[in-house]
């Protein structure tokens, strides 16, 4: 008989309600904005939500990717969601989160993060969108197409960011042409909103965006310890949190409780996944409607401590001379003016690891090495993701460049919102053979192989 | 007159042949680039070759470790010619940023393919902001100082001039040639326009606008010997299958006017030479000109333009082609069809792969013409 796997303790995150909590408030206050005189905007998880803060606290978003994921978890409006766009002569082989977002305006029908589906799609005042991945600002401008035809009239303002990406502070012609897009971009919100701006309200958003989104790679940072504090199946229910609100004070609030619990759990020893014996990252959003598959990862005492995915999105990291990879500090102070802000934030979002890959492969798979390296990791799992040429661009790339520094890569295809792209029983039946030849067998429920 | 359009097919049917000796006898060097966001003025006036990288439509195995099998056929094919070697005289390679697509491709050679130059500029996809202007010019004189630097020779605004008035002068000339598509039988198939745009995109603008100025001789007297048939447009993604174009003219129709960038989005704009600055004239021509639908929100502009030529070339139907897993132009279908319908064209939607499927695609395209003929209602 051989021994049985370490068994480590395990605990339910404390925070864990809070996080859902503000999930719920997120979507129940962008569908309310209207009751109470505020206003309602749509844009990506990606898109300076910081500038819009400037009109005021009572302005609420729906941020379009996690509304998307949230279609793709409730797989039967999903369905329905695709069936409405092919059916409007879209194709299928478009961005998933996209054509989940048209579907429910299309079928006027909004989804909660509970699963609820209420009737009447909530339209945004304005839309407010960046533009880095081809789908980016043409999402919005079918949103925008859309609404028309139902006699709605959307103001749309949409942010180039596409300026490149370098490891070394951005040029300032660059930096330059984004700030000065903000500039008329905070114009153009006074006019299409009819509000004051507030520039103090700006400096403090800007400076909350900061501290959440370098407070959220502290959290990520922390899974470099053995065991892992916290797995990436956990980490989409808080990562998400920043991808909603990353400007709001309470978003910078919960991310340091949450740094501060974890932390905790690294002193006591406390393990995300009891029979923690190999350790994954992996690469690209999940199939969203098959999170089983990291409970089924367990099984075999695997566990996935993240990706660049999961740290970049919306974490801020930076290189040390070193080259030890570390979350980014905040700036020696908060900025106190106009410029001051959207200069902060711009050369701050430039930055976004999630970013490097769309420009020069290499830098992603530096990072995903560090990311193992230092999280030590034994494999990575690469998603290529149907569903998202964004961040599938150069996928193929990144597994040349692991493979060649001998780290172990298992690669499988999917989509993370469209269900009818994912192949889970063969998917499974590949992982488990892959995690078979890394010489793991499948645990006995009392943990032993 | 016979075959006044054989010298562009030759120059496509030969393009490599052409290539390696217009480098042997010229002695200079050759770019080739992937997307017609490159701004050739600038290569021009460095005395570069720029040729496009397109595909040869078979299907692109090699690719398969580079590029995730999702992407669109036209990046992965381009790769494929790369990684097989056919251009092989390449010393350099240029991308201007378009879709995240041929991006791809762009690195994949970088990486992949010996090379002694590569350089991406960083055109915006903001065209619609007046921030674009100033920010491309400076990205342009970078490029224009990496040339300098690559080619060991400086370029003067003497060069910068060259390079825009050949460009010109091409456009112009194809402008005039697009006029003949106008008549009621026109004065050439949409497989010659498009075998026409496609050389220009192959061979030296000067020996291309030599063989334009000829045609603009003898064109105005040519008979066609073909009934016209159906007035169709052709609109959507890259497409240089010139054996699709054959097969439907064949059908009994006519391609009279195009709209994607191996036709009239290619050269529709010129540059504004009255702009001093001549930096500042190209980039301005590229942030002005008929956008690719990946730059052009927040509003929908290329639509308007797609409609006003199917007006303006009087077309009696559109085929509206969507390469598989292009989202720019995926997108933007029917938002295109509905504004089409609306002035009166019927669409018909294909959706390309690397290889087109005619037996499938023969019997779709002669229901669509037989609907826009009338003669379904005759059976
Ligand atoms: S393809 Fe990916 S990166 Fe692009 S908009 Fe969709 S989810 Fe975002
Ligand atoms: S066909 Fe579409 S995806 Fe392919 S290169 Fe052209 S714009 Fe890009």
């Amino acid at each position: 008989m051989t021994n049985p796997v370490k068994k480590y303790p395990t605990e339910p995150l404390k925070c864990w309600n809070e996080a859902k909590s503000l999930r719920t408030q997120y979507y129940e206050n962008y569908l309310h904005a209207h009751k109470n005189g505020g206003l309602r905007w749509a844009g990506g998880a990606w898109s300076f939500s910081s500038v819009p803060a400037g009109l005021g606290d009572d302005v609420h978003s729906v941020t379009g990717e996690p509304y998307g994921a949230t279609i793709a978890f409730h797989k039967d409006f999903a369905s329905e969601c695709h069936d409405a766009v092919e059916a409007a002569g879209f194709p299928r082989t478009l961005c998933a989160y996209m054509r989940n977002y048209w579907g429910a305006i299309l079928l006027d029908k909004f989804i909660l993060a509970d699963g609820r589906v209420i009737p009447g799609y909530p339209t945004p005042d304005f839309i407010w969108q960046d533009h880095i991945c081809c789908s980016h600002g043409k999402w919005y401008e079918i949103v925008k197409w859309l609404e028309k035809k139902k006699g709605k009239e959307i103001p749309m303002f949409c942010t180039d960011v596409s300026v490149g990406y370098s490891l070394t502070p951005p040029e300032k012609f660059r930096v330059d042409y984004i700030v000065n897009q903000l500039q008329d971009g905070i114009l153009w919100l006074e006019k299409v909103t009819g509000r004051t701006y507030n520039d103090q309200l700006l400096c403090d958003a800007v400076w909350n965006e900061m501290k959440s989104t370098s407070l959220w790679a502290e959290v990520c940072a922390l899974n470099q310890v053995i065991p892992t504090p916290i797995d990436e199946k956990t980490m989409y229910s808080l990562y998400v949190i920043g991808t909603l609100m990353k400007h709001r004070p309470e978003c910078a609030a919960f991310y340091e409780k949450l740094r501060d619990e974890v932390q905790n759990r690294v002193d006591r020893g406390i393990a995300a996944i009891p029979h923690e014996r190999f350790r994954v990252i992996t690469d690209t959003q999940p199939p969203w409607g098959f999170l089983k598959i990291f409970r089924a990862m367990e099984n075999y005492g695997v566990v996935s401590l993240g990706s660049l995915y999961s740290f970049g999105l919306i974490g801020m990291w930076e290189y040390q001379p070193d080259g030890k990879w570390i979350p980014k500090p905040l700036p020696s102070s908060k900025p106190a003016t106009r410029e001051e802000a959207l200069r902060a934030i711009v050369e701050w979002t430039l930055n976004r690891p999630e970013w490097a890959h769309f420009y020069r492969p290499e830098l992603k798979t530096q990072m995903m090495k560090s990311i193992v390296q230092q999280w030590k990791a034994n494999a990575v799992l690469l998603h290529y993701n149907r569903g998202c040429e964004g961040l599938s661009v150069h996928i193929a790339e990144n597994r040349l460049g692991l493979l060649k520094d001998g780290i172990q890569v298992f690669s499988f295809e999917g989509n993370m919102g469209d269900e009818r792209e994912f192949d889970y029983p063969g998917t499974m039946a590949r992982v488990t053979a892959f995690f078979e030849s890394m010489g793991l067998e499948k645990l006995s429920t009392e943990g032993g192989p | 007159m016979s075959e006044p359009f054989q010298k562009f097919r030759d120059w496509i049917d030969n393009r490599h042949e052409y290539a390696k000796e217009w480098k042997a006898t010229r002695n200079r060097r050759i770019a080739g680039y992937f997307c017609t966001y490159v701004p050739e003025e600038i290569l021009i006036a460095a005395n570069v070759l720029p040729v496009r990288i397109l595909g040869s439509h078979e299907p692109p195995t090699v690719t398969e470790p580079y590029v995730f099998a999702m992407f669109c056929h036209l990046c992965r094919d381009s790769l494929a010619q790369g990684l097989k070697g056919r251009f092989d005289y390449l010393d350099g390679i240029v991308e201007g940023q378009s879709c995240l697509h041929l991006r791809q491709a762009y690195n994949a050679w970088r990486l992949h393919i010996p090379i002694d130059y590569a350089f991406y500029i960083h055109v915006p996809h903001g065209v619609q902001t007046r921030h674009a202007l100033p920010y491309y010019t400076e990205e342009l004189r970078k490029f224009k100082r990496s040339l300098g630097e690559w080619t060991g020779r400086k370029i003067t605004e003497r060069d910068l001039a060259r390079g825009i008035n050949v460009m010109n002068r091409n456009r112009d000339l194809m402008h005039k040639i697009y006029e003949y598509r106008k008549p009621n039988n026109p004065k050439l198939t949409g497989l010659e326009a498009m075998e026409m745009v496609l050389s220009s995109q192959m061979v030296d603008k000067e020996d291309h606008n030599g063989a334009l100025e000829e045609l603009l001789k003898t064109l105005p007297s040519r008979e066609m010997d073909r009934n016209p048939g159906v007035r169709l447009m052709i609109i959507g993604c890259e497409d240089d299958d010139r054996i699709f174009m054959k097969n439907v003219e064949n059908l009994g129709a006519t391609f009279v006017i195009d709209e994607h960038c191996t036709g009239s989005r290619y050269f529709w704009n010129l540059v504004d030479s009255s702009i001093q600055d001549r930096l500042v004239a190209i980039a301005d021509r590229y942030i002005s000109r008929i956008p690719c639908p990946s730059k052009d929100w927040p509003e929908l502009t290329r639509i308007k333009q797609a409609v006003n030529l199917a007006q303006t070339y009087n077309v009696q139907g559109a085929l509206v082609i969507q390469n598989k897993f292009c989202d720019p132009h995926g997108i933007e279908v029917p938002p295109l069809r509905e504004e089409l319908k609306a002035v009166g064209v019927p669409t018909y939607p294909l959706e390309f792969d690397v290889t087109v499927p005619w037996g499938q695609f023969r019997t779709r395209v002669e229901a669509f013409l037989e609907t826009l003929t009338g003669l379904e209602e005759l059976f």
